[in-house]
């Protein structure tokens, strides 16, 4: 039986490029390009390692975003995933994670049947890490976030994965269907084969609006998103900070202690 | 006229420049520094289709077309000129031939494998006594009735060292001379009487190879013939003529690789109390060295479009390769000298590319017999 995989994938402007306009404090887009986003990438990856593995895999990449994010599900393809989804619609835009994660659940929904969803673990330009949770409650499924290893047994119900914290990490038995959120320890993306890009071209992208995947338009939208932001702002830089050498490790541990006696911190 | 990268031309561009940037340029200098051929590259070259752009899937190839194919060879030497090489004279050189000229059988044996990048290919046509004078040949293919026997060297083949199919041309008719005299074969490099000789020790793109092709009584099967008998001047003539766009994007791409280091140099060394880049005697340089860069480009993809179309390109792959190699060599120089000292040592790139950009006004037919056949076109023979 083939085994069905949909990656939520998110375009988002190159943060390394991007500046913010320090008058208004948003985000100046205008010449920044859009990329598909790091941890959505090693999400694809991962899906697409299955499918090397098991060719009669069917990876599925979604996304919401404005008509362009066509681009980013393209280059998804050229990698080598089968199918492309844009959810795209005025009704949806300005949507905060809780909107997106409604209308992703809708849209999977509408999809069918699969046996695995893989998200990246966060989108470069708004670092929440909720979509990929939320989509797990609004589909009723188990979810595993941090993801830094996973492995199926051959049963393709079994999977095993290891989950990074801050002070540690798990491993984690989990069947499917489930949602892992993926991290860049996980593997390396490939890149889009030119063989690839060629074939994306010849696919066609499902492309659909708030109507076909009937979500509730009081639950997606600007006005319906209970997030709200306040302020945004760039951060005073801080000072660069201090390097502090010897020659062995016991000289460096006393140039630490000279230091921070001289600083009155102890 | 259309002057806007197809959405697949963008892709291919954004593709090859992320695999330059990670898998190249960390080892550009090294390799050069070595004269290490990169076959490690090469296999990640192939896994991605890179040694197969403008061929058909069924082929072996990604299904792309020729200025995917230029893009590709552009982008690979923005970061590493020998890189750059060793996929235009695979593709250009070896697999081209064997699409072009090659019976369906020799299509299936070989360049499926070849233009997957399984295989990697070369071409032999230049000899001490014989380069753009093809006529001078004095390698010999004797027909022995069962196989072809070949005697004779080449010199200064790309890839040489590491081509697993070569495809080269004899002379099988000496009274025939240039024009069905000659003939052209192809040849395995495990084939008995076959041995590569000597490694050139280079000027410049030093990570490629380049070597003698020793030829003693080598048998070779009647059905490796490339084309019919006597039509060998044809096929070394039309593989050349889209040569040259290879080696003009490489000269591009040399080029390209110069202006970006050299503008970020400029933007950051401080001299008399303000950045270089806010000079306008060195902006002035920066923009002549774009213009001549984006003159280039448009020639060259001009020349591969008219390639895909089918038209008669053989004089605008010449211009394209003329003018392009003379900006490698104008835009190279002129970055050396925009970095100073730092320029002429080897901390630096640019010193590595002004080395790389001679040969391209050399190989493939240098800018003076380009200058032939532009003239030729123009004026008549």
């Amino acid at each position: 039986m083939a085994f069905k995989i949909i990656v939520c994938a998110k375009q988002v402007p190159d943060t390394s490029e991007v500046k913010i306009d320090p008058v208004k404090n948003t985000i100046m887009r205008e010449g920044v390009p859009s990329i598909l986003n790091h941890d959505d990438a090693n999400a694809l990856e991962e899906a697409l390692k299955m499918k090397d593995q098991y060719p009669d895999t069917t990876v599925t990449v979604i996304t919401m975003g404005p008509p362009q994010a066509k681009d980013m599900l393209l280059e998804c393809l050229a990698m080598g995933a089968d199918e492309g989804v844009l959810v795209s619609d005025r009704a949806v835009g300005g949507s905060d994670t809780w909107a997106t994660s409604n209308v992703l659940a809708a849209a999977i929904n509408k999809l069918g049947e699969f046996d695995l969803i893989f998200a990246g673990r966060q989108a470069i330009d708004g670092d929440t890490a909720q979509v990929g949770p939320q989509l797990a409650e609004k589909l009723d499924l188990p979810q595993v976030t941090y993801v830094a290893e996973f492995k199926i047994d051959p049963n393709m119900k079994d999977i095993t994965v290891k989950r990074v914290l801050e002070d540690g990490y798990e491993m984690i038995k989990i069947k499917t269907p489930c949602i892992l959120t993926a991290i860049n320890e996980l593997n390396v993306p490939r890149y889009m084969s030119i063989g690839g890009i060629y074939d994306a071209a010849n696919k066609e992208l499902k492309v659909w609006n708030a109507k076909d995947i009937a979500v509730d338009l009081n639950t997606v939208g600007l006005e319906a998103s209970p997030t709200n932001v306040f302020r945004s702002f760039t951060p005073v830089p801080k000072g660069k900070g201090m390097m502090i050498e010897g020659d062995t490790q016991k000289d460096i541990a006393q140039n630490l202690l000279i230091n921070l006696k001289a600083k009155h911190v102890i | 006229m259309n002057f806007s990268e197809t959405k697949e031309q963008e892709f291919v561009r954004k593709m090859v420049r992320e695999f330059a940037i990670e898998e190249v340029r960390p080892i550009a200098a090294d390799i050069d520094k070595e004269h290490r051929f990169p076959t490690e590259t090469v296999e990640k070259m192939s896994k991605y289709g890179l040694l197969g752009v403008p061929f058909p899937k069924e082929l072996g190839g990604a299904g792309g077309d020729n200025v995917s194919y230029a893009i590709t060879v552009e982008e690979l030497s923005r970061e590493c000129a020998s890189t750059g090489v060793i996929c235009s004279a695979h593709t250009s050189l070896c697999v081209w031939p064997i699409w072009a000229w090659g019976t369906d059988e020799q299509k299936q044996k070989y360049m499926i494998p070849l233009a997957k990048g399984e295989k990697l290919g070369a071409f032999g046509l230049t000899e001490p006594n014989a380069g753009s004078d093809a006529g001078g040949q004095q390698t010999r293919a004797v027909d022995m009735g069962d196989h072809w026997l070949l005697n004779g060297t080449k010199v200064f083949i790309t890839n040489g060292g590491f081509a697993d199919v070569f495809v080269i041309v004899a002379m099988t008719d000496k009274s025939k001379g240039t024009r069905g005299g000659i003939s052209a074969f192809i040849i395995e490099k495990d084939f008995e009487g076959f041995a590569i000789g000597k490694t050139e020790d280079k000027m410049g793109i030093c990570a490629s190879s380049t070597t003698e092709l020793i030829f003693q009584n080598c048998k070779v099967p009647k059905e490796n013939l490339l084309g019919k008998v006597g039509e060998g001047f044809k096929v070394a003539m039309s593989t050349l003529d889209g040569g040259r766009i290879g080696i003009a994007s490489q000269a591009l791409g040399i080029a390209q690789g110069a202006l970006d280091v050299t503008v970020e140099y400029l933007k950051t060394r401080k001299q008399f109390g303000k950045k270089l880049s806010k000079m306008q005697a060195l902006q002035f340089d920066i923009a002549e060295m774009k213009t001549r860069i984006e003159a280039s480009r448009l020639l060259i993809y001009k020349a591969a479009d008219m390639k895909d179309k089918h038209l008669a390109y053989g004089p605008a792959s010449a211009m394209a390769k003329l003018f392009a190699a003379e900006t490698a060599m104008y835009v190279t120089t002129k970055a050396v000298q925009l970095h100073g000292g730092y320029g002429f040592i080897k901390d630096y790139p640019v010193e590595r590319m002004m080395r790389d950009a001679k040969i391209t006004e050399i190989y493939e037919g240098t800018s003076e017999v380009q200058k032939m056949v532009i003239a030729a076109s123009v004026i008549g023979k």
